[in-house]
Order: structure tokens, then sequence, then C-alpha cells
């Protein structure tokens, strides 16, 4: 399974890749791996600006459902619109082709309370 | 928590495992769309040792099955397998299952695993005939071989004819070296195959031959969760989701295994006759979403107006169609193919339309 280093994550299976003031959010690998086939992903709080751990979206797999959570607070500024047509890139490549959000942070703060790749690491292990 | 006699197989083949009905099961090895698509294109193996298994036996075997179960059972003969359920005494189904008639006075009957407890007590209150009935759920393991190339691929195992044999008909034969193997030609996908019926000591010698067989096929070991989407894709019920002791066999579309001969009589036959008679309040139907999104076990469903007209009972993106589907209870003005409804996924109402079953026509 795959943690980049030059990301942050969250204890809900959410990455954040900074860029500035702004930032790209997906969701993990373990993640994808536990949902399994994702087949729809329903983000529709673009233009919205939403507080740290809130939903933004939901992800629709196979077998289940499950909301994503803002990582740190921000305007959506934009939805990945590949993953309209190709919601599997979510699984074939969840740290690139498959993030799913671009915010504009709204406090950088916030960055400083995600956990790093080592601290998430165990959190993935069964 | 129970294991399967394949549990060792499932762990190395890198599945998923979790607890269902008591037992750890595999949900998925590769992922569901590649295990769905595997049984639909060639062949794939189910581990269903979970199902239980109940014998009728002795001269009063045929009253016994004829009073529990909803079809009528007097038209099977031997080698014969029949799909019926247990009517309870309030208008809803203790469980469905497969009747197999071995001979006049040997049945078998297979019933869900999640149930295996509540059916064998349900059972035995009902055997006012005295009929002989033995519980062989945890001495029995159960393979389903399904797919178009299931019966080919096993065919190299036995020296019976089996390409040829009828769907929902079964023979005992000598299989990958073991005796008396109850070989159906019975599934819940759909795609066509059998089920195979073994002693717990048979399992792995068992298992490791029909993984063989089918290796020139691809055989792939398909998880509990690509099982439900191949049987939702069919219509096919699943006990618990789309029907329960609450729902009528009539509501649920299961008028056709449920006979109102006037040689049979069975449990609540006069209500359930009622039912059919006057019809019920509400059907369950087949959807498909119109709108984006997928439509969830328990989710409401609603009228154009946002009036509660019933509620999901099943619902899943459909891997051979590609659309979302589902099954649910509404009420009987809206049952008719073509019917637009609506279902509520997170206070949206998402329009869909009711089409017969199955989903998958092949």
């Amino acid at each position: 399974m795959k943690i980049p280093e030059n990301l942050k994550y969250t204890k809900d299976h959410e990455w954040l890749r900074v860029e500035g003031n702004e930032a790209f959010v997906g969701i993990t690998d373990f993640a994808q791996g536990e949902l399994g086939d994702i087949v729809y992903i329903e983000v529709e709080t673009v233009g919205e600006t939403i507080g740290k751990e809130e939903t933004f979206g939901t992800i629709e797999a196979v077998k289940t459902v499950s909301d994503m959570f803002m990582p740190v607070g921000g305007e959506v500024l934009e939805f990945n619109a590949a993953l309209e047509s190709n919601p599997e890139l979510v699984n074939k490549d969840p740290y690139g082709e498959g993030w799913v959000i671009k915010i504009k942070i709204t406090n950088p703060a916030e960055i400083d309370e995600l956990l790093t790749p080592e601290k998430y690491s165990g959190l993935t292990v069964h | 928590m129970k294991n399967t006699a394949f549990l060792k197989f499932h762990e190395a083949l890198g599945a998923k495992i979790i607890p269902f009905a008591g037992f750890n099961m595999p949900v998925q090895y590769e992922g569901i769309m590649a295990e769905h698509e595997a049984v639909r294109k060639s062949v794939g193996v189910f581990d269903v040792s979970h199902m239980g298994e109940f014998w009728v036996k002795g001269p009063k075997a045929l009253d016994f099955v004829q009073w529990v179960t909803s079809n009528d059972a007097s038209k099977l003969v031997d080698g014969k397998v029949q799909y019926s359920c247990f009517p309870n005494e309030q208008g809803g189904i203790v469980d469905d299952l497969l009747v197999y008639r071995v001979d006049a006075e040997t049945y078998l009957l297979v019933v869900n695993a999640a149930n295996v407890d509540k059916d064998w007590a349900w059972c035995n209150k009902q055997n006012k005939m005295g009929a002989t009935l033995y519980n062989a759920s945890d001495e029995i393991s159960q393979l389903a071989i399904q797919g178009p190339n299931a019966l080919k691929a096993m065919q190299q195992l036995t020296p019976t004819k089996v390409t040829d044999m009828e769907y929902y008909t079964f023979k005992k034969l000598d299989f990958a070296g073991v005796k008396d193997v109850i070989f159906a030609t019975t599934g819940y996908t759909g795609s066509g195959g059998c089920e195979v019926y073994m002693a717990n000591e048979d399992a792995e010698t068992i298992w490791n031959a029909v993984m063989e067989a089918g290796k020139e096929y691809g055989i792939k070991p398909i998880g509990l969760a690509a099982r439900d989407t191949l049987r939702l894709e069919m219509g096919y019920c699943l006990y618990g989701n789309d029907i329960n002791d609450t729902t009528s066999p009539i509501e649920a579309g299961l008028g056709w295994i449920t006979k109102f001969t006037d040689t049979k009589d069975f449990v609540n036959k006069p209500y359930i006759l009622k039912h059919k008679k006057e019809g019920t309040e509400k059907r369950l139907v087949g959807f498909e979403l119109i709108d984006k999104g997928i439509a969830r076990h328990d989710y409401e469903i609603v009228d154009a107006s946002g009036n509660n007209i019933g509620k999901v009972t099943s619902g899943s993106m459909a891997p051979s169609l590609g659309i979302p589907i589902g099954m649910g209870y509404v009420k009987t003005q809206y049952a008719k193919e073509g019917s637009e409804i609506y279902v509520k996924v997170r206070d949206k109402a998402l329009k869909a339309k009711v089409v017969k079953f199955p989903f998958y026509k092949g």
C-alpha cells in the first residue's frame, strides 16, 4: 500500500497535497482498497467554503457509500472532471489522476494538525 | 465464529474475510467487477458452505415437505430440484430454500446460513406428521461453480455426463475421485453452472481439483460481494433484504412457487390465498435509476410529489449493465413496468423507472 512522503493525511483516509495557498484533496490507497470498485463520485460543493472535517462529497463503491471530509477548511475551487466519466481513476491512481477536489486553504495553520505519512501508516495496519 | 473447510484457501488467495451469518467468509478477492465478470464470461467458484442442509426422511417425508413449503413438492421426481419458501403463520416468510428429491422418502432442504437455527426450530415445530429430520449443516461443505464454462470445466472431474444436465436437476456421482458427491445444476447467478455438496473431509481434495480443472478457463474464486451483484442483476430475492418474516410470497413476486392445489395444504395457506385473490397493497419491483446515484437497502421510495410509496430492499451498480439498479417494495399502483418512481438518496429524489426482472438478460 502506498503512502507518499510528500502528503498530509487524515484519520478518515483523505490526503492533502499543498501547493502555495491551494491544495489537492483525495482519498488514500488504503481507502480505495477498502471501498473496492468505485462507481460514482458526487461533489456538489464547488464554490462553497467548508470547515475542516465537514463533508464535501460522497463516494459510491459497488457495495458501499462513504462521505469525504475536508482535511482542512477551505473553499472548494474545482472537482476533478475526469472522475465524472472515470470514477475508477480513484482506484487506479488515488494520489495522481484520481485526485478529487482542489481547494483554497482558509487557515494554513490547520495543515500542521494533519497526520504525517508515518503517523498515518500506523492507522492502516490491521 | 465458524470457519468453512475452505478458509485457508481464501486466505492464501488474499481474500478479504468478513463475519457473515456466523462464519468467516470471503467477501472479495481481486475485486467485485473482475469477479462478477469472470462468472458472466467464463467460470468462478464460490464457497457456500455456510448454507444449511436438512435431510427429511421416512414415509412421512413428502407430507412434511408439502406442509412446510409453499411449492408443490409432489411434482418433484427423483433427481429434481425445486425453489420454494417456508411461509410463517403471520403471512411472512421464514426462509427461502431449495428442495431436492433423492427418492420418494428422502428429501434435502438447503436453507440460508443466517436462518439455520430459526429454520431448524421451525421445521421441528411443524413436524406433526413425524418425518425424520436431520440437520447436516455442520457436516456438509458446498461449492458453487458458476458461469458459461462451469459444466464443461467440471466434466473433467467426473465420468458421469453432466454437460447435458437440465437446469435444476442433480445427480449423485464420483467427482474428483470422491464418491457420492451431490452435483446439482442450480445456482444464484443466472450464468449457469452447478452447486456441489460434499462431506467436510473431502473439501480440500475437491477445491484443488476444481481449481485445476478450471485453470484453462481462467477460473477465479468469487466472494460474497460479487455473489450479491450477480443475483441482483437477475432479480433473485435475498432473504433478509428483499424477503423476510413480514413479506408475503405474493407481494414478493413468489406466487410462482406458491401452489394452491386442492391436494396440498401448507402453513397459512388460507391467508396467502386471500393475498393472491385480492391482491396486495405493495409489490416487490425492480427499477433502474435514471438520475445518477446508487440506491441502497432501506432508502425511501417516493412519488413525483415526494410522498412515501415504498422502500428499497437491494441496490447496487450492475456490473454487467453499467447502470445502477435496485429492488424494492412500492404501493401496488406503482408496480407496473415503466412506472416513474423516485429514490431518496441523501435528501435528493433520484428518478427511477420500474422494469421487469431479470435486469440482466444474458
